[in-house]
């Protein structure tokens, strides 16, 4: 067990408060930069996606984990994030120039379906969304001029400063570093007054109100600040896929995020990762696993959705908490370790809210 | 004594139905100042016609000389208006602490490109929250407590948590919804006690509304009985409880 003794109020809230923490993440991140090194082509691709996916997981969560608004539709904000960069780019802007403006013009896309939130939530919200996805997609397949429409439109080449950055090894550190800054920048904000707010609005309008909380702009706002992220993803995205098709960003991809942020563990910056990491790389896995099953039963199709369908299945009845749960649950394993107790994690109700006014 | 918060014939309805008919009342500052009445009398309403949950009908609502019947609903807190819920409305899945220092949100919590960058000018800004959260915390003896998920909480201490948050928005006027309300009677002897102290340390002048008669009786300066959107009787606790009218409307004639 660890006992914290703070002389100041900001060592309670350090984001890395111990140096066992320290010395744990500083040892990730050597080895997230060292992997080129070792790594195969192939591999370092996937790791990339992986890292794309890590963003747009992480915008989903700000929106859904914290601000407690469901979207079906973020698939539709990758994919305005993937084709304003890619035109941008083709109109001639740098990509240095272009990357944050294609997360400027994806925010702006969410500014403008977060206003029907401040009316309505839970399923219609995710109607709403699930709209905007479908004409999105349609406006992407039939703006020919923009978007080379369902024909499609190639991607240029990213460079910075005169450096390629095509090549899997260099986009593989560019994917790295968007990840940690929008990892750092949204830990920063979820811990200030900002994401205070969201979680606010999440937990009980009445009381955010009286509290002098603008709901509504606080909702928009949080929106808006989930379609940046997921636009950046969706434009990093643009390079790693080289060819932009509608069909790229269907209600799949949308769904695909949906359940990493909720087999992550919803309102966890970290489950958002972990659940993005788990869901991308599950068909890797199960590609894996039919190698070693015998030919018969490899053959069957829809093996991937079975397991997928499988594991998501066992997450919701034995896992509630999401990753970031498990995770929790198994730090707290190794930190106290003879004396760990089970009950530790159980909630307890100790109290039951019969009813209340939103 | 001065009005802190006056009400000038208010009304208000939904669609046919008259909830507070012409209602008039004067809250002066530095007072306790107690609401009773029978259930659907309109209490609860007339607070949400003050914290703008709903729109008067007809009527003024003067707070410190400015009209605030028109304000947008958010604007109220940072009048310092702050209260508390019947059905409590705290951050469920939220600390102790985060819920302590959401109250603190009329204050500012510094610009977006500070909270995203972490400057030390935000840093020493969370500090001086926390610093206010921990006076109240030590107030209300909610130590044990510090860290708890609100989810996992017995209900007379949410009760204090959101009596805590409220104050954390070092409010001028304060409403308490049914303060007492599931609490055990030690519990409501320790409310008694923070209410004066609220008072006479603080400095806030209060609005309760409240069925526990012996805690009113204790507490407040003043009572104020409504039945069916109308106030019955004024007057000091003894006065109101002997008052023909307010017997009437709790046994029915």
């Amino acid at each position: 067990m660890r006992f914290d003794y703070h002389t100041q109020y900001r060592q309670g809230f350090a984001l890395l408060p111990h140096t066992s923490d320290r010395v744990l993440y500083g040892l990730l991140i050597a080895l997230l930069l060292a992997v080129p090194f070792f790594a195969s082509t192939y591999l370092l691709g996937e790791l990339g996606y992986v890292l794309i996916l890590c963003i747009a997981a992480m915008g989903l969560m700000v929106l859904t984990g914290f601000t407690g608004q469901v979207s079906l539709g973020h698939a539709s904000f990758v994919a305005i994030g993937a084709y304003a960069h890619a035109w941008l780019m083709t109109q001639g802007l740098p990509f240095a120039l272009s990357l944050p403006l294609a997360a400027l013009i994806s925010a702006g896309a969410g500014l403008v379906v977060g206003i029907p939130a401040i009316r309505v939530s839970g399923l219609y919200l995710a109607m709403v969304t699930l709209a905007f996805s479908i004409v999105v997609e349609q406006v992407i397949g039939l703006w020919r001029g923009v978007t080379g429409g369902f024909m499609g439109m190639l991607v240029p080449n990213p460079d910075l400063l005169g450096l390629s950055l095509s090549s899997p090894r260099a986009f593989y550190y560019v994917c790295l570093f968007f990840t940690l800054a929008v990892l750092l920048v949204l830990l920063n904000l979820m811990r200030s007054g900002i994401g205070r707010s969201f979680v606010g609005v999440r937990d009980s309008e009445a009381a955010a109100y009286a509290l002098g909380i603008p709901v509504k702009r606080v909702k928009v706002g949080a929106f808006g600040l989930s379609a940046g992220v997921t636009g950046l993803a969706g434009a990093l995205m643009a390079h790693h896929i080289g060819y932009l098709t509608p069909d790229a960003f269907t209600l799949l991809l949308s769904l695909d995020l949906v359940l990493m942020v909720v087999i992550g563990g919803m309102g966890s910056l970290r489950g958002a990762i972990l659940g993005a990491i788990l869901i991308s790389l599950l068909p890797r896995a199960v590609a894996a696993l039919k190698a070693l099953l015998p030919d018969a039963m490899a053959r069957q199709s829809g093996m991937e959705i079975f397991v997928a369908g499988a594991v998501l299945a066992f997450f919701v009845l034995f896992e509630p908490m999401g990753l970031n749960g498990r995770w929790l649950k198994l730090r707290a394993l190794w930190e106290s370790f003879p004396l760990y107790r089970r009950d530790t994690f159980r909630r307890q109700k100790s109290y039951m809210r019969s009813e209340r006014n939103r | 004594m001065t009005a802190l918060l006056e009400l000038d014939e208010v009304e208000l309805a939904f669609g046919g139905l008259v909830a507070i008919g012409g209602l008039s009342l004067r809250v002066d500052k530095g007072e306790v100042l107690a609401v009773i009445g029978p259930n659907g009398a309109g209490k609860t309403s007339m607070l949400n016609l003050v914290t703008r949950v709903f729109n008067a009908r007809r009527g003024r609502i003067r707070f410190k000389g400015q009209d605030i019947a028109q304000l947008p609903r958010a604007r109220i807190a940072h009048l310092g208006i702050a209260r508390t819920f019947q059905n409590i409305e705290l951050f469920d899945a939220a600390t102790v602490l985060d819920n302590l220092l959401l109250g603190r949100h009329r204050f500012g919590s510094g610009g977006w490109w500070q909270q995203v960058l972490r400057t030390p000018a935000l840093t020493r800004l969370e500090e001086r929250h926390r610093a206010k959260a921990e006076e109240v915390i030590e107030f209300l003896d909610l130590s044990p407590w510090r860290n708890a998920r609100v989810a996992g909480l017995p209900y007379g201490v949410r009760k204090v948590v959101e009596l805590g948050r409220a104050l954390c928005a070092e409010p001028e006027l304060l409403f308490l919804d049914e303060p007492a309300s599931g609490l055990n009677p030690e519990e409501t002897r320790d409310l008694a006690f923070w209410i004066e102290d609220i008072r006479t340390d603080l400095g806030i002048t209060v609005v309760m509304i409240e069925h526990d008669m012996s805690l009113v009786s204790a507490v407040a300066d003043r009572v104020v009985c409504m039945a069916q959107g109308k106030m019955l009787a004024e007057g000091t606790p003894a006065e109101v409880q002997g008052h023909p009218d307010v017997i009437a409307a709790y046994l029915g004639t």
